[in-house]
């Protein structure tokens, strides 16, 4: 397959371990950002490789498990009503609410729920069903929104009325700046998301690096990839840099793809958003516009998001900051499990508990 | 579609419809003497040897996809639970439980596919039943299928008699049927040929067990649902050892591992219809590779791992890059990532 085969090659990897190992001055730790990273790291098996003293942390890159419960409150009470159908991504399907109910309980008593594989799907089950309200979970950072956007605009444009999107879209830098300012969070640098930056560019994270004088660097998600960036953000480190990077170059430029935020720009506006575990961070989700207000199931159902508690005992916001690894939490692997999730971290295939509890810690 | 060429309530009643669908549709194409007498059951000639007897139901959406159906599925999949215990396959029965409203022509297509490949397989259907259910309360066509085989005296091959130091085999590449399944059901269409690898795989048994010395080929799984790294899973428990796995040397089509790339899968958890591990005694595995590889399902059979004294249940995957990571079962339906 080309365009992955040669990033997985242990010809490939192997001498870039060495430089790794080469490169390391002294012990640090990094922050994935990305779910995709803490995934690719896992499967890679890329950990049991890492030098002694480089310590990788998971971030809040996993836009299922930063999804707040009292979101998903809001979707399943979507979900009961009559003709609605609700159409998702399938890592959604079995993150639970308040009450640890999920959609794949609504749908098992009678709710339509529909896994989709992209937005416009959702727009295809709105046309072949005329006299239902099709709602999709808009759930992502700027690598989905885009497309989500496209897909307002073909419905508006192609008048399917019976379509709207339920957004809890986020974008990337402002939780990271909130996570930076606890002084609790001691990390050396950050692997920044690849996909999130071919929209926003690596210019987005500028402002960090200056602020919290930290290496930042844009990395793929092969095992290549990854070492490439780990390479580059330990050499930032050995002599004491804090400065963008890209290790990403065939896929990130420095500016980003300036029509997916034209479009993205068109359909959304900022807003304050609840983040599970990190709580209400301004600016950091985004609306659906006024003038695309017939797309937006919030308005359209006026619903109204109720506080809610995260689970007893579920640490998903202490891993969500990177403060603390899987295993220390009283549930893991026992009451929460990927067959019975209780926090998010553990239901999405991204979530870091069920990266450990799949591969290992 | 008008109601005279699809299935109806009457069709399941037992009474004169259903008289016609047997002779017309099912003895057409399943034609056997034992099943031709239309006795309440099939009375079978004495074997020497063990008996093996194993059910499994069929249901699948979409019920026709490139590779087979849910006919040629019901048939090698009950075919193939009892190669993986070294039996020979001697019969099936077939029970049909047929949703009211469906198209005559699809249940015709999919009977044809199920006479075809027990002829070819050489394991006849000889008892059978059919009942119908309300629209709706159903989905189309559920398939049942039990067998029986004979397991010669002196065979033994079951998940408990692997050993430290037995060689895995796989008889092909993996993920082949679930990726197929779950492309046709999500509407993805990729260009090259995903198809389901239905398959019989008895033949492979028995030339397995006719050339090797007896006692060599310790256990036979095929990873149908959950992938091969459930069914890996299921032989370290059963065993109490650590399977090991070179993930450079296990076989798959790029076109599945393109698939999964962009679904966001896991090939190792993927169903299987057409494929089998095979854990042999290690002087004897260059052996069995050949010969699985000289048969017409295992052209692409690897010895892709070992069994080794560990962690007892685990199976531990060496990555492309030379890292390693655990592979536990498989937890729930797999579900494609959001990016």
């Amino acid at each position: 397959m080309k365009y992955v085969d040669e990033f997985r090659d242990q010809a490939l990897a192997a001498p870039l371990l060495e430089e790794l190992h080469r490169s390391v001055s002294r012990p640090f730790r990094v922050m994935e950002v990305c779910g995709t990273h803490t995934m690719a790291i896992f499967r890679s098996g890329l950990r049991s490789l890492l030098p002694e003293g480089v310590k990788l942390i998971s971030g809040p890159g996993c836009p299922v498990c930063v999804t707040s419960a009292s979101h998903i409150d809001g979707i399943l009470a979507m979900a009961e009503m009559d003709n609605v159908r609700i159409a998702l991504f399938g890592d959604l399907f079995r993150v639970p609410g308040s009450s640890g109910l999920s959609l794949a309980h609504a749908s098992s008593q009678g709710a339509r729920v529909d896994i989709v594989y992209s937005p416009m799907d959702s727009l295809e089950l709105a046309r072949k069903n005329p006299e239902e309200l099709v709602v999709f979970l808009g759930v992502g950072f700027e690598t989905t929104t885009p497309g989500i956007a496209a897909t307002i605009m073909a419905a508006k444009n192609s008048h399917v009325d019976n379509f709207a999107v339920f957004s809890t879209h986020k974008v990337m830098p402002p939780p990271l700046m909130a996570l930076l300012d606890d002084p609790d969070l001691q990390i050396d640098g950050l692997l920044c998301p690849g996909h999130v930056s071919s929209i926003i560019g690596a210019r987005a994270y500028q402002p960090l690096a200056e602020t919290y004088k930290l290496a930042c660097v844009v990395g793929g998600f092969e095992p290549a990839d990854i070492l490439q960036a780990l390479i580059l953000l330990a050499r930032q480190i050995a002599r004491k840099e804090a400065k963008v990077e890209n290790a990403y170059t065939r896929a990130v430029s420095w500016q980003g793809n300036a029509r997916a935020q034209q479009m993205v720009n068109e359909i959304f506006q900022p807003v304050d958003m609840e983040w599970r575990g990190l709580g209400m961070i301004p600016e950091s989700g985004l609306a659906i516009r006024d003038s695309y207000a017939h797309f937006d199931a919030e308005k359209r159902f006026d619903i109204k998001l109720e506080p809610a508690e995260e689970p007893k005992g579920c640490r998903c916001g202490e891993i969500l900051k990177g403060k603390e690894q899987p295993p220390q939490c009283p549930l893991f692997g026992s009451r929460c499990t990927p067959t019975n999730p209780v926090g998010p971290c553990m239901v999405s295939s991204e979530g870091t508990c069920a990266a450990f509890y799949k591969y290992g810690g | 579609m008008n109601s005279k060429n699809c299935i109806l309530l009457d069709h399941g009643s037992g009474g004169i419809a259903s008289q016609e669908l047997i002779s017309g549709l099912f003895l057409k194409h399943l034609d056997n003497d034992v099943l031709a007498s239309l006795e309440d059951s099939a009375v079978l000639d004495n074997q020497p040897g063990k008996l093996a007897f194993s059910t499994d139901s069929y249901v699948v959406d979409p019920i026709f996809f490139p590779g087979g159906n849910i006919g040629t599925l019901a048939v090698h999949g009950t075919i193939n639970d009892l190669a993986m215990r070294g039996a020979r396959p001697l019969c099936l029965s077939l029970a049909l439980i047929l949703e009211e409203g469906l198209d005559l022509e699809e249940l015709e297509r999919v009977i044809v596919s199920i006479g075809v490949t027990s002829k070819e397989a050489g394991v006849p259907i000889v008892t059978g039943d059919t009942k119908v259910i309300p629209r709706g309360k159903g989905d189309k066509i559920f398939i049942n299928t039990s067998g029986i085989g004979i397991v010669t005296e002196g065979v033994n091959v079951s998940s408990t008699m692997a050993r430290e130091g037995d060689v895995i085999l796989l008889s092909g590449s993996m993920g082949d049927h679930g990726i197929t399944i779950m492309t046709r059901r999500a509407g993805i269409s990729l260009d090259g040929n995903l198809a389901s690898d239905s398959a019989p795989l008895h033949e492979l048994v028995s030339d397995l067990l006719d050339a090797l010395p007896s006692g060599c080929l310790h256990t036979l799984r095929d990873p149908t649902r959950g992938g091969v790294a459930t069914s890996l899973n299921e032989i370290a428990t059963a065993s109490g050892l650590t399977a090991v796995i070179q993930e450079t040397t296990i076989p798959i089509n790029n076109e599945v591992r393109a698939a999964c790339e962009i679904m966001g899968l896991d090939p190792l958890y993927l169903a299987n219809e057409g494929k089998c591990l095979a854990l042999v005694a290690p002087e004897r595995a260059e052996e069995a590779l050949q010969i699985m590889q000289s048969t017409s399902v295992g052209k692409e059979s690897a010895i892709i791992g070992t069994l080794k004294r560990g962690t007892p249940g685990q199976v531990v995957l060496r990555t492309n890059i030379g890292g390693s990571r655990v592979i536990p079962p498989l937890h729930g339906e797999p579900l494609p990532r959001i990016c």
